[in-house]
């Protein structure tokens, strides 16, 4: 099931913008997500905005189906265009998501990416990223992607274990990923991301090092290390709940992520998101830090989200009525929220501060001063950028980061 | 049905030999005010068509509201039907008692104004222990006891025995004993007519200077305080200077006259008779139950006897859970206390909860009558501290301290710690004497003796610390005896104990909303228990909290609540950020209800779940 949509004002019907928002977007970088909202199977743990064939069949008809999906997501790429009007900013990043767009032919991605370079044009070195399932790719699936433009590939890897694969309702066998990582290469990618998940439900430590030095082994030049969330109204929630599986606790998913941060380290990743390790500058995924620094970035496909000069919208989840809009001419979004400056300030301390620059000092007021100047004391912050103007989290800090944001909005 | 009577003396001009005052002992749901009604009735007070179920519990509501004042004394014309005094009419005043022991005094001022008293007791149920407690309470004060059985209509009903019961309790033939159903109205004229034969008439001296007794006294929002009295001696006159003996403070007569049931002014009240005064103050503590009323000019020297200070027995503090209602808690209290002499309160700061009011009750009913009026009326959200009583500590140096607050038990040699005690009644079936006996016990309590009141039910006496009562004992009592019990207790004074006082610390630092008086004995446990339960209520900290109980510096419950290691979500993407910013404003206002204390949050609802007295002396009113 996937998870809820926020409340939120109402779109209007051709998708415009207050002008507000335009005003000074040349400073600020442009990306485009495409979302993807197919899989082969759910996995327990997942609560995305996703499909299976069985679950669309009889709900949405023939615009539903993943045959049409690539004009669909084309149309609200032309959307964007015309929302945009003469913003003459060209796409820095490219991202596209799931779901799984491997489930998708090659050729559709390579499609949907087209319709974004036509429309807006890409910058120079731009970063086109796809995620992609380790079972549903192989070599010339990814010779064709890279020849379509893709340059970065993030691999659902998730562990090296079997039994912890199984929990996690993940099909593709261990090794798998590892293999991918050599296919992309070959295939001329330039940067490869593995995603990993700790403190499944019957993982050891020992498990979780077997899967770190797996993914490191496999020579991606950037990792992401995920706590598992048991989200409610998902599969594994319902396990949990019946008691089929054990829940993780919280000191375990710590003790793992210090375990990550070490190996990661140790094998040249440093972190510069708190869930994200890169082994050189130019291996961070350019298309996340938009998220994190407030850039502009439009989100195409049923239940993306999208956020340009401080206006956030989503789109409307299902596959179905998403094409129903788009088809009828109508802007596909379901809600959005115009943030006020306070907003936005709230937002700017949460999000930077995950980062490994951290937030700048003066977007603190008195009373979030006085609690960071805590927060070091405490050992949460660092103290030595500290002294430079920045809130910075030190390891410990990274563990406890959100309750650090919440005295630093004060 | 008998005609309405005829030749009514008027109020002032009343023949005291043709004056029966009387009140009705009754546990609740026993059927006072269904019996009430059928005598408004029957005397014609009240005309058929007007006649609604529980006419002067309608009176309650209204007085609530404003509109009218609650009738406590209605003057009734009865004529007997039987008997040497057949068809000649008299004046019965049917004087309204509360019926809890928390208003022992004030029931004790309203029976010194009978001179008789219906024992009503459900035929179904027989005596309950208030029930008893009040009648012991109207055999001290000479009243004539008319026992009577209610609900005798019932299926259920039991006469014979409970006739015995009420026999062996009162001294008289179980055939003595009335059998009536308020609800039918079956032997209610009988009963009217027993009145007038058997409860004797008042006596006073006619031209002395006048004399009459406080029993009750009201605050209505429209006539200020309506003061209730039963004159002893002499008259008094409407536009009279009257004077109030305990104080000496005069005031006007505005208005004099008596309920029936509604208030009908009247010349004036003689010799044995029962009404109401208005004087125009605002305060009912200017116009204290017990206290004598005599004229300005001329009056008397000497009170009536009986007259007490209330003197509160049970201390809670009480808090806003949002500290920005303090001024409208102060406000609150002093209204409520226009209308509630015994309502006693000072301001007082907890380090923990902020400020508040340390608030005297007469016992554990008043304390949740008040506190459910302050959130019902006034729309309060409260913590209430748990419950204590007031403790004398006598220090080495002789130098006195008397404790409301366990934390201003003092610091130091103490010589001794003198608590309150009370002598409780249990009435109960004899299957559950074990229980009931294990209970006492383990409460300090102390058998004074036993009784039979017929073959299976019997009345358990026991000196017991008020302390011990004051938390979860009735709560206890009853689920041991399966709801059969009934309690209630009188003040006895105090006794020397081995008390000792249990500080809660966190992190190091004093909670004083915690801090509690127990026995030596029971300290540990008390500590254990608390330690305990703060640890699963309180959340993990950004560092590691020690909880601790101590006794001076003496720890002796420890428990740790670890520090929090993880609290961060992992993915924060495009699509979460507008989840986050919420869920972050959500935690925020989650930070607004905790309170720190030194550097620990404490959401409020663990103080709640910590101090709540709702499942202890909450349990003791809903009785």
């Amino acid at each position: 099931m996937p998870s809820a949509l926020p409340d939120g004002e109402p779109v209007p019907v051709d998708g415009a913008l207050p002008p507000h928002a335009l005003a000074g977007a040349g400073d600020r970088p442009l990306g485009f997500y495409l979302h993807v909202p197919y899989c082969a199977t759910r996995c327990g743990y997942c609560d995305f905005n996703t499909y299976t064939a069985n679950e669309l069949r009889g709900t949405g008809g023939v615009l539903a189906s993943r045959d049409n999906y690539a004009d669909t997501l084309v149309a609200e790429v032309r959307l964007a265009r015309k929302v945009l009007g003469d913003d003459p900013r060209q796409v820095r990043t490219v991202f596209v998501g799931g779901g799984t767009p491997t489930l998708l032919p090659a050729a559709d991605l390579v499609r949907m990416l087209g319709a974004v370079r036509d429309e807006f044009g890409l910058a120079d070195g731009a970063e086109i990223t796809t995620e992609a399932n380790p079972e549903s790719v192989d070599p010339a699936y990814l010779a064709e992607l890279r020849a379509g433009g893709f340059n970065r590939v993030s691999f659902g890897m998730q562990s090296a274990r079997r039994h912890v694969l199984r929990v996690l309702d993940r099909t593709h066998t261990p090794g798998r990923p590892e293999a991918c990582v050599a296919e992309a290469r070959a295939a001329g990618f330039e940067h490869v991301n593995l995603d990993l998940i700790y403190g499944t439900p019957g993982e050891s430590d020992d498990d979780w090092r077997a899967s770190l030095d797996a993914a490191i082994g496999a020579g991606p030049d950037h990792v992401s290390a995920y706590a598992l969330i048991v989200e409610e109204g998902t599969r594994l929630a319902r396990r949990v709940r019946r008691g089929e599986v054990p829940m993780t606790d919280d000191d375990v998913h710590a003790d793992r992520y210090l375990t990550a941060d070490e190996v990661l380290a140790a094998a040249g990743f440093d972190w510069y998101e708190v869930s994200n390790w890169a082994a050189s500058d130019a291996g961070r995924c350019l298309h996340n830090e938009l998220y994190w620094r407030g850039a502009d970035w439009w989100g195409a496909g049923p239940g993306a989200h999208s956020h340009v000069g401080g206006v956030r919208w989503w789109n409307v989840k299902h596959p179905g009525a998403y094409a129903a809009a788009l088809t009828g001419g109508r802007s596909p979004g379901a809600g959005r929220e115009v943030l006020p400056e306070e907003d936005r300030r709230v937002e700017r301390v949460l999000l930077e501060l995950r980062l490994r620059e951290g937030c700048p000092l003066d977007l603190l007021r008195p009373a979030g001063l006085a609690a960071s100047r805590s927060a070091v004391r405490d050992g949460l912050l660092e103290p030595g950028p500290y002294g430079a103007g920045r809130a910075v989290l030190t390891l410990r800090g990274r563990l406890l980061a959100d309750a650090v944001v919440r005295d630093l909005v004060d | 049905m008998p005609a309405t009577p005829t030749h009514v003396p008027e109020p002032s001009r009343t023949d005291p030999a043709l004056i029966r005052n009387f009140c009705i002992i009754a546990h609740i749901d026993h059927g006072k005010s269904t019996l009430a009604d059928r005598m408004l009735q029957l005397t014609g007070v009240v005309e058929q068509r007007q006649m609604r179920a529980q006419y002067l519990d309608r009176m309650d509501i209204e007085r609530e509201r404003g509109i009218t004042i609650k009738s406590q004394a209605v003057r009734l014309p009865w004529a007997p039907t039987t008997g040497d005094e057949q068809g000649r009419t008299h004046i019965l005043n049917m004087i309204d008692t509360p019926g809890h022991v928390d208003f022992t005094y004030e029931v004790s001022r309203s029976l010194a104004a009978c001179e008789g008293t219906i024992l009503l007791v459900d035929a179904a149920q027989g005596i309950e222990a208030q029930t008893l407690a009040n009648l012991y309470l109207a055999m001290e004060n000479d009243l004539t006891i008319v026992p009577v059985l209610n609900k005798i209509d019932l299926p259920a009903a039991q006469p014979e025995k409970f006739s015995e019961e009420l026999a062996n309790l009162i001294g008289c033939d179980p055939s003595d004993v009335l059998r009536v159903s308020a609800k039918t109205g079956t032997g209610v004229e009988a009963l009217l007519d027993r009145v007038v034969r058997e409860v004797p008439a008042p006596v006073g001296v006619k031209d002395a200077p006048a004399r009459a007794m406080i029993f009750d006294s009201v605050y209505d929002s429209y006539r200020g305080v309506v003061t209730y009295v039963r004159v002893v001696d002499g008259q008094l006159n409407r536009r009279e200077r009257i004077r109030m003996m305990s104080t000496g403070a005069t005031h006007e007569l505005l208005e004099i006259g008596t309920n029936s049931p509604e208030m009908l002014a009247a010349d004036g009240l003689g010799v044995g008779e029962v009404g109401y005064l208005i004087t125009g103050v605002k305060d009912v503590r200017q116009s204290k139950v017990g206290d004598t009323i005599t004229q300005q000019s001329k009056g008397a020297t000497e009170a009536l006897g009986g007259y007490k200070d209330p003197k509160p027995m049970v201390f809670s503090g009480l808090y806003p859970l949002d500290g920005s209602d303090y001024p409208e808690l102060r406000d609150a209290l002093d209204k409520l206390q226009l209308n509630d002499a015994a309502l006693v309160y000072e301001p007082e700061t907890s380090a923990a909860l902020g400020f508040g009011f340390r608030v005297g009750f007469l016992g554990l009913l008043h304390l949740d009558v008040i506190r459910e009026r302050l959130e019902r009326e006034f729309g309060l959200d409260l913590i209430a501290t748990a419950p204590n009583v007031v403790y004398r500590v006598v220090m080495e140096d002789g130098t006195e301290h008397t404790v409301t607050n366990p934390s201003e038990f003092p610091e130091g040699k103490i010589s001794d710690v003198h608590e309150p005690v009370v002598r409780a009644t249990i009435l109960a079936p004899s299957e559950f004497i074990g229980s009931i006996m294990e209970l006492c016990q383990s409460r300090r309590g102390v058998m004074l003796g036993m009784d039979y009141l017929s073959e299976d039910r019997v009345e358990i006496r026991y000196t017991l610390p008020l302390a011990e009562i004051v938390f979860d004992f009735f709560d206890q009592l009853k689920s041991k005896t399966r709801g059969y019990a009934s309690l209630d207790y009188e003040p006895t004074g105090e006794q020397d104990a081995q008390l000792v006082k249990v500080d809660i610390l966190l992190h190091g630092d004093k909670v004083d909303a915690f801090s509690a008086i127990t026995h030596r004995d029971q300290a540990y446990a008390y500590g254990v228990r608390l330690v305990a339960k703060l640890k699963e209520l309180i959340p993990r900290q950004a560092f590691e909290v020690p909880v601790q109980a101590a006794i001076g510096s003496r720890v002796i419950a420890r428990e740790t609540i670890r520090a929090i290691r993880k609290d961060v979500l992992a993915k924060c993407y495009g699509g979460d950020i507008s989840r986050k910013r919420k869920l972050l404003e959500k935690q925020k206002e989650g930070k607004k209800r905790m309170k720190m204390v030194g550097s620990v949050e404490v959401p409020q609802e663990a103080f709640i779940a910590v101090l709540s007295s709702d499942d202890s002396a909450g349990g003791k009113a809903r009785k």
